[in-house]
């Protein structure tokens, strides 16, 4: 019961602070300028990327439609979610630690495992709600201002085309794979926070980390070929395999494993690290 | 007998290569006001904090109402209350936020009306919906007294709980104290540089130097040993002091205004010094014998 008041009061606590609405208003405002730029000039883009197989195919119907739109949006937001969670998450437990409040929350009679994992539950209700309002604005404002239609998409097979009574699931399923990639930055970030006292440190570094590890998967050196299967980063692109024809189910099924690896590690990491600190501040 | 409410055997905590604490042992008796005494970096806070399970020490042992901290940490933290160095709360809540935030994480049931009554009870009533943010250092030091009191605990661990109080702040915590000690028979440790208010207030203490703890005992047993100060008001105050000179010729006499003096003399004497004074003329307005915590405190921590 404990627990769950004290999940209660992690989220209470998300929500009352104002940072935590950036991420939300970051996310309205860049799908808001995506939409506006593509309900202007929309087709031209379309014909930018259709035009190299305008010789072989012709394309008919609505081809700018909602479907394609999220797609794009996704695309092009993805990268930058990472940064937003770990702005809330990365402050979750080294913020108690900069504001003081550490030490009164260390005294109330909760275990520090309970207090830690009603922290990533909150994380994770946190990006849940980030993921939800993406899929709000990309899919379902997407599908209200350019219609439905089939999903044209653009992979390194080739051009793809998605039946639109058959893209649905499919979106449900890549949001599913983006939540549990994001709430792996979650964790990752909440784990550094465990480290330090310092509220910015854990952004920062879970920024870096990030970033580190796409250069590695993007690098084509074969000294990280080894290593590439297991970043964190590689796997967060694979809510796009969810858009493949056929499905890859093996490829997202071995992102799973690794994601939810991820997760066990850095809970299990942030828990012993947590139990052993001293609280000095 | 009364029951030990605490028990700490010589813990010890290092930090690195610094010892923070090295041999730290006292015990507390149930309704116990407990002074906590030490010079700056004596070890007071760390001790504190491995009373409260913040920080495990390398050696030793706690236990809290008969039970091992670290074994029953959420059973004994459910009947304490504690304030650690500075009440620090969330800036971007209301007081009534934090309150609440922190009610749910106790074991007893609080409500709204509960929260409200404490508020007022520590002078917060009406500031209930303000920001943290916007309280002073006092108010802020009585919110963390109604966070430390909110769910009626049997041991409340008060750290510096006056700093930044105004006086008549500083009279309410200590009529506080003394209601919680008389009324509700709580066990209370109170750690403060105000020596004049751990007299006034504990009846047991310990003072820690060093990482050691250097003396424990009743407050008015221990300073019974030490020489009183007195302090007298008289009709002719160079007469006086050549009376008692001639008395005590090594005595060393301080003077503190036109018509009072103070020295130092044990209790016994003074019955015989104001006999010799009146037998010579000279007129006493008033006689006051006190021992000063301050001498003591600093008496035992330059030893």
């Amino acid at each position: 019961m404990i627990f769950i008041k004290s999940i209660y009061n992690e989220v209470i606590k998300i929500a009352l602070k104002p940072r935590s609405y950036l991420g939300i208003a970051a996310i309205t405002v860049l799908v808001g300028v995506i939409l506006f730029a593509l309900k202007s000039d929309g087709m031209s883009i379309i014909s930018f990327v259709t035009s190299s197989f305008e010789q072989t195919l012709s394309f008919e119907g609505n081809v700018l439609n909602g479907n394609l739109v999220a797609f794009i949006i996704l695309q092009m937001l993805i990268v930058q979610i990472p940064l937003l969670i770990a702005l809330v998450t990365g402050d979750l437990v080294s913020g108690e630690a900069a504001m003081g409040t550490i030490r009164l929350l260390l005294t109330q009679p909760i275990s520090r495992t309970q207090l830690l994992l009603s922290k990533f539950m909150a994380g994770g209700i946190y990006t849940l709600i980030v993921i939800v309002w993406l899929g709000f604005m990309s899919v379902i404002m997407g599908k209200m201002l350019f219609g439905t239609g089939d999903l044209m998409v653009l992979n390194s097979d080739g051009l793809v085309i998605l039946q639109e009574a058959d893209v649905n699931w499919r979106y449900l399923g890549g949001f599913l794979v983006a939540f549990l990639a994001l709430f792996t930055v979650s964790s990752l970030s909440i784990c550094l926070s465990c480290f330090t006292d310092n509220s910015i440190g854990p952004i920062v570094t879970t920024m870096s980390i990030i970033l580190l590890f796409t250069i590695i998967g993007t690098l084509d050196v074969h000294v990280f070929d080894s290593v590439r299967p297991f970043l964190l980063t590689t796997h967060m692109a694979s809510w796009r395999s969810f858009f493949e024809d056929p499905l890859p189910i093996q490829d997202i099924k071995n992102s799973i494993l690794i994601l939810l690896i991820h997760n066990i590690l850095l809970i299990s990491i942030s828990i012993y690290v947590f139990n052993k600190k001293d609280i000095t501040a | 007998m009364s029951e030990k409410i605490i028990e700490i055997k010589s813990i010890a905590k290092k930090f690195g290569l610094f010892e923070a604490v090295k041999d730290v042992s006292f015990h507390v008796n149930q309704g116990d006001v407990f002074g906590f005494l030490g010079p700056n970096g004596a070890g007071k806070s760390t001790t504190i904090r491995c009373m409260l399970s913040l920080i495990k020490p390398d050696s030793g042992s706690i236990e809290i109402f008969g039970k091992s901290i670290f074994k029953h940490r959420n059973e004994i933290l459910s009947r304490t209350g504690s304030i650690i160095e500075k009440p620090d709360f969330y800036k971007y809540l209301s007081a009534y936020k934090n309150l609440e935030i922190f009610s749910r994480l106790s074991r007893v049931s609080i409500g709204k009306k509960e929260i409200y009554n404490m508020l007022d009870f520590v002078g917060l009533g009406g500031r209930e919906q303000d920001k943290f943010s916007s309280f002073s250092h006092g108010m802020k030091q009585r919110l963390g007294i109604a966070q430390t009191l909110l769910h009626n605990p049997d041991l409340i661990v008060l750290d510096e709980p006056t700093t930044g109080l105004d006086p008549q702040g500083i009279i309410d915590i200590r009529n506080l104290i003394l209601r919680l000690k008389n009324e509700q028979h709580k066990t209370v440790i109170l750690s403060s540089h105000n020596l004049a208010e751990i007299e006034i207030i504990c009846n047991r203490m310990v003072i820690i130097n060093k990482g050691v703890s250097v003396v424990e005992g009743d407050v008015k047993a221990l300073m019974n040993n030490e020489d009183l100060v007195v302090r007298l008001e008289l009709s002719d105050k160079d007469k006086s002091k050549a009376v008692i000179l001639s008395q005590y010729p090594n005595i060393q006499i301080t003077d503190i205004n036109d018509t009072s003096i103070e020295l130092p003399m044990e209790k016994s004497k003074i019955s015989e010094l104001n006999k010799d004074l009146v037998q010579a003329g000279i007129g006493i307005f008033s006689i006051e014998a006190k021992r000063k915590l301050e001498d003591y405190f600093i008496k035992m921590v330059n030893a």
